[in-house]
């Protein structure tokens, strides 16, 4: 892709971000959230990772997200009332926080690493049999525990959110 | 032509920003949804270097983390559930009892 | 006259006696018992059990003493039990060795301890502790036995600090009143200070011995003697500290102030312990090291002057007292001082001659006062008593023949031993001689005034009082009469025409009987018996013919009389420069050092830590976010690290 299309998706990006940060009413942040995923999946359509960014809208925008919202809505939670943490509390978070990106961002800056990354891709990169060829040889162990995870998953959910029978 | 490390950057600065919300935001449903953005720009990051090193093991990965981001997302709401029904607030600095 | 011969290597023919250990341990299997059933089996088990030990101790040591003679002189018989102490050169075994001198006192021990035993079961048949005060005289006969019996000086410490510590459970006996705790207390610190010069002696000893394996018995110390240099400072110094531990045990100056005291016991445990045994042991013990002892003039100077000076020292505090117990308590003290004015002037043989002599008349002594305190129903005041003996014949006679003993009237066992010191002292220090000459006057004179007060004239008592006196049971007055029949015919083995006594002695003491003159012999002799009639006429007519004169006397001299019936002040002197200052010490050191120093430290430490924990637990707020940025701002630590380092 080329670098306006970049920064302009790269812009929206943050920006959605800091919504998510920045906003007092849940129900928006839950939905600048929404946003800054899909665009993320335009993002990884545009690395070649196509099984990848539909998994991202399928899953973490149409499940994980949907889910935010019904316990959003489930909880019933208001536009919050403005009680911030105190100050010295706030400066130590913004020293630190952009103390690091500051850090990371300036050393990518300067980084002159050469990689394979303006070279074309072999074909079949980032379609869903590349992806199944690998996690069915390579990580088969770990796609075995992961299911067990879920498994697991759902059954503690169940078990800590319903109601104790009388 | 856009390299790695503008999208590395902005992987950063995705991650920087779901930090500062998890230490400044009170509402915990909300901390939730920065931790959400945090391993998203993990993803993105392994996306990155998948494309870089032409390896399909970082897309493998972002899928595992993916299954573990909504696994964990969903105890979590229930454990929120819990909370809520128990204490009636969602306010991180309400629910201090492991203090001194 | 005794003199020591040139210093030879032991000559003595060792011979194996295997049954050596039985005799301290019949006494120690009786105490034992007595502890553990005495309560549950009752007094007439006890009463059986404690005398039956220490007669079976006696027989065995009889047995002993048989097969010793009939090895013929200079032949020592050895027990030797089990190793106890083996580090680099020392090596130390429990080790038993029976020669004259002590199987003669181990004779002494079990015989006349025996019969203060049986004494004992009559005089303390109301005592609640009755199982508890066998059990505690057992152990002491026990610990006496391994003093006089032990073959090396570790041993014989043993015993040392074994009879000190009964000596403290006996005299604080009748502990629930406070008096007889402090006495008892009294008596076991000033032993100890004893014991410090006791133990430095025996460092300074070893230190000087040469390098090689030491067993620190008596026959190799004897035989290295000659390695510590005659006359020197090293010897002399050995020999003081000796006689310092010498001084607590046998109540000399300086340390004699807690015998006195010691009457808060039972009188059958001053009998035993404070006349006839434990105040032995210091004399004992010098005796025993004479080798050491000949090596040294200054010290045996030290030693004769110092009981010479304590023998009229103590009779002049003891002819104004008027506690029956007290006077004979001095009495011991002054009489102890006899017998180390003996062993000063190298009359060893004498020293222990009077050892025997004085445990026959002064046990019966104390019993007899023993047996009037009973049957006075408690009373110790002779200003109280006075024409006992139509009341208790028995206990009048048997004292009456101790009294006569003591104070050195022939032909009874007095008259021979304190003489032969006497005569001992004459030839090496005239001045001591006198000294001792007078304070044979003392005794007589107050013995003679102890035994008038208290049977003679009439009963100064109260009615009530009176109309209970009685005479003893038999199982008290037995013992009475064997000790006057020994007090009387006791001397008769040590006579000088006939020094039976003196010739089995002499190879202990590598001496020999030097030849000496006859008719200065005889001369002494009459001056002594001169001096006791003398005394004891003089008490007579004090107390008989001028009933009223020692009041008057006490009125026109008070500043003679009220020092000494207030025992010089010595009590008061050691309390003033010794007791106090250390009191005042320990309680600063209490209360500025352990309290505000140490308490303070280990407090102070608790509040620092306290203090620091209160800041830094702060940061356990409960808060997660607080958490979630201590976190984060550790990884950028690292991050920065990586990146820019």
């Amino acid at each position: 892709m080329n670098a306006a299309v970049f920064s302009l998706l790269a812009i929206l990006i943050v920006a959605l971000a800091v919504g998510v940060v920045l906003n007092r009413n849940p129900v928006r942040s839950a939905m600048c959230l929404v946003g800054t995923l899909f665009l993320l999946a335009v993002m990884f359509v545009f690395l070649d990772a196509h099984l990848v960014a539909v998994l991202q809208i399928v899953v973490y925008t149409g499940a994980i997200m949907v889910l935010f919202l019904f316990v959003i809505m489930l909880l019933n939670l208001q536009t919050e009332a403005a009680e911030q943490s105190p100050a010295p509390m706030r400066a130590l978070v913004g020293v630190c926080g952009f103390a690091f990106m500051g850090i990371l961002g300036g050393a990518l800056l300067v980084a002159d690493g050469t990689d394979k990354f303006s070279a074309p891709v072999p074909a079949g990169f980032g379609t869903s049999v590349a992806v199944s060829e690998r996690l069915f040889t390579h990580f088969l162990l770990p796609f075995e525990i992961t299911s067990l995870l879920l498994l697991v998953a759902i059954v503690g959910a169940v078990v800590v959110a319903k109601k104790k029978l009388e | 032509m856009i390299g790695t490390n503008a999208i590395l950057a902005l992987a950063v600065v995705l991650f920087g920003i779901g930090a500062l919300g998890v230490m400044i935001r009170r509402n915990v449903i909300v901390i939730f949804m920065c931790i959400e953005l945090m391993l998203n720009a993990a993803n993105l990051a392994f996306v990155a270097f998948a494309r870089a090193l032409h390896s399909m093991d970082g897309q493998v990965i972002v899928f595992f983390v993916m299954t573990v981001a909504a696994a964990e997302a969903a105890v979590g709401l229930a454990i929120i559930i819990a909370l809520f029904r128990n204490r009636e607030t969602i306010d991180v600095g309400e629910l201090n009892l492991m203090r001194w | 006259m005794e003199h020591p011969a040139a210093h030879a290597a032991a000559q003595s023919a060792v011979l194996a006696a295997p049954y050596l250990w039985l005799i301290p341990a019949f006494p120690l299997l009786g105490s034992l018992f007595n502890l553990a059933f005495g309560n549950r089996l009752g007094k007439a088990a006890v009463r059986v059990v404690a005398p039956g030990a220490v007669l079976l101790s006696f027989l065995t040591g009889l047995y002993a003493f048989w097969s010793l003679v009939r090895a013929g002189t200079g032949a020592v018989l050895v027990n030797r039990v089990y190793p106890w102490i083996h580090a680099g050169s020392l090596q130390v075994d429990v080790a038993f060795s029976f020669d004259p001198l002590s199987g003669l006192m181990v004779l002494i021990v079990t015989g006349v301890g025996f019969l203060i035993h049986v004494y004992s079961t009559a005089y303390m048949d109301h005592d609640e502790g009755y199982a508890r005060y066998f059990t505690y005289l057992n152990l002491f006969t026990f610990a006496m036995l391994l003093l006089v019996l032990g073959d090396n000086l570790p041993l014989l410490f043993v015993g040392w600090e074994g009879v000190g510590l009964c000596s403290y459970l006996l005299i604080g006996f009748w502990y629930e009143n406070p008096d007889n705790a402090s006495a008892g207390k009294k008596a076991f610190i000033v032993n100890r200070v004893g014991d410090a010069g006791f133990l430095l002696g025996l460092f300074l000893l070893y230190w000087s011995l040469g390098d090689g394996p030491q067993d620190l018995s008596f026959r190799s110390i004897a035989g290295q003697a000659g390695e510590l240099g005659p006359g020197s400072v090293l010897v002399t110094a050995i020999c003081l500290l000796f006689l310092l531990g010498a001084t607590g045990k046998s109540a000399q100056i300086p340390l004699y102030v807690w015998l006195p005291d010691a009457m808060a016991g039972p009188t059958p445990v001053s009998a035993l312990i404070h006349a006839a045994t434990m105040v032995t042991a210091g004399i004992y013990m010098i005796a025993r090291m004479n080798f050491l002892y000949v090596l040294s003039p200054e010290a045996m100077l030290w030693v004769a002057a110092v009981g010479a000076v304590t023998a009229i020292f103590a009779a002049a505090i003891g002819l104004v007292q008027n506690d029956i117990k007290k006077v004979l308590a001095y009495s011991t003290v002054s009489q102890l001082g006899y017998m180390f004015l003996g062993l000063g002037v190298g009359a060893y043989g004498a020293a222990i001659f009077h050892v025997m002599t004085h445990a026959f008349f002064k046990a019966l002594l104390f019993l007899g006062s023993g047996s009037v305190i009973h049957g006075m129903g408690g009373e110790q005041d002779i200003r109280k008593m006075g024409g006992l003996k139509k009341y208790m014949p028995t206990t009048y006679w048997t004292f009456l023949v101790g009294t006569v003993a003591i104070a050195g009237i022939p032909p009874l066992s007095g008259f021979f031993s304190k003489d032969e010191i006497l005569f001992a002292a004459f030839n090496r220090f005239r001045v001591l001689w006198a000294v001792g000459l007078f304070g044979a006057l003392l005794t007589a004179f107050y013995m003679t005034r102890l035994l008038i007060k208290t049977f003679w004239g009439e009963c100064r008592a109260d009615h009530e009082t009176q109309h209970h006196i009685h005479e003893s049971p038999p199982a008290m007055t037995v013992p009475l009469i064997v000790l006057a029949v020994l007090s009387v015919a006791g001397g008769w083995i040590g006579t000088p025409w006939a020094n039976v006594l003196g010739d089995f002695l002499a190879p202990v003491f590598n001496s020999r009987h030097g030849h000496h003159s006859a008719s200065l012999e005889l001369a002494l002799m009459v001056v002594s018996f001169a001096v006791a009639l003398t005394g004891m006429g003089l008490a007579y007519f004090a107390y008989v013919v001028r009933p009223g004169l020692t009041t008057r006397l006490k009125e026109q001299l008070p500043f003679l009389y009220q020092p000494l019936l207030n025992k010089l002040g010595v009590d008061e002197l050691y309390d003033l420069l010794i007791v106090n200052p250390l009191v005042a010490a320990s309680r600063w050191l209490w209360s500025g050092f352990d309290v505000r120093g140490v308490d303070g430290a280990a407090n102070g430490v608790a509040a620092v830590v306290e203090r620091n924990s209160a800041v830094w637990r702060k940061l356990q707020s409960g808060n997660v976010q607080h958490y979630a940025l201590s976190l984060f701002a550790g990884a950028v630590v690292i991050v920065a690290y990586y990146v820019l380092a």
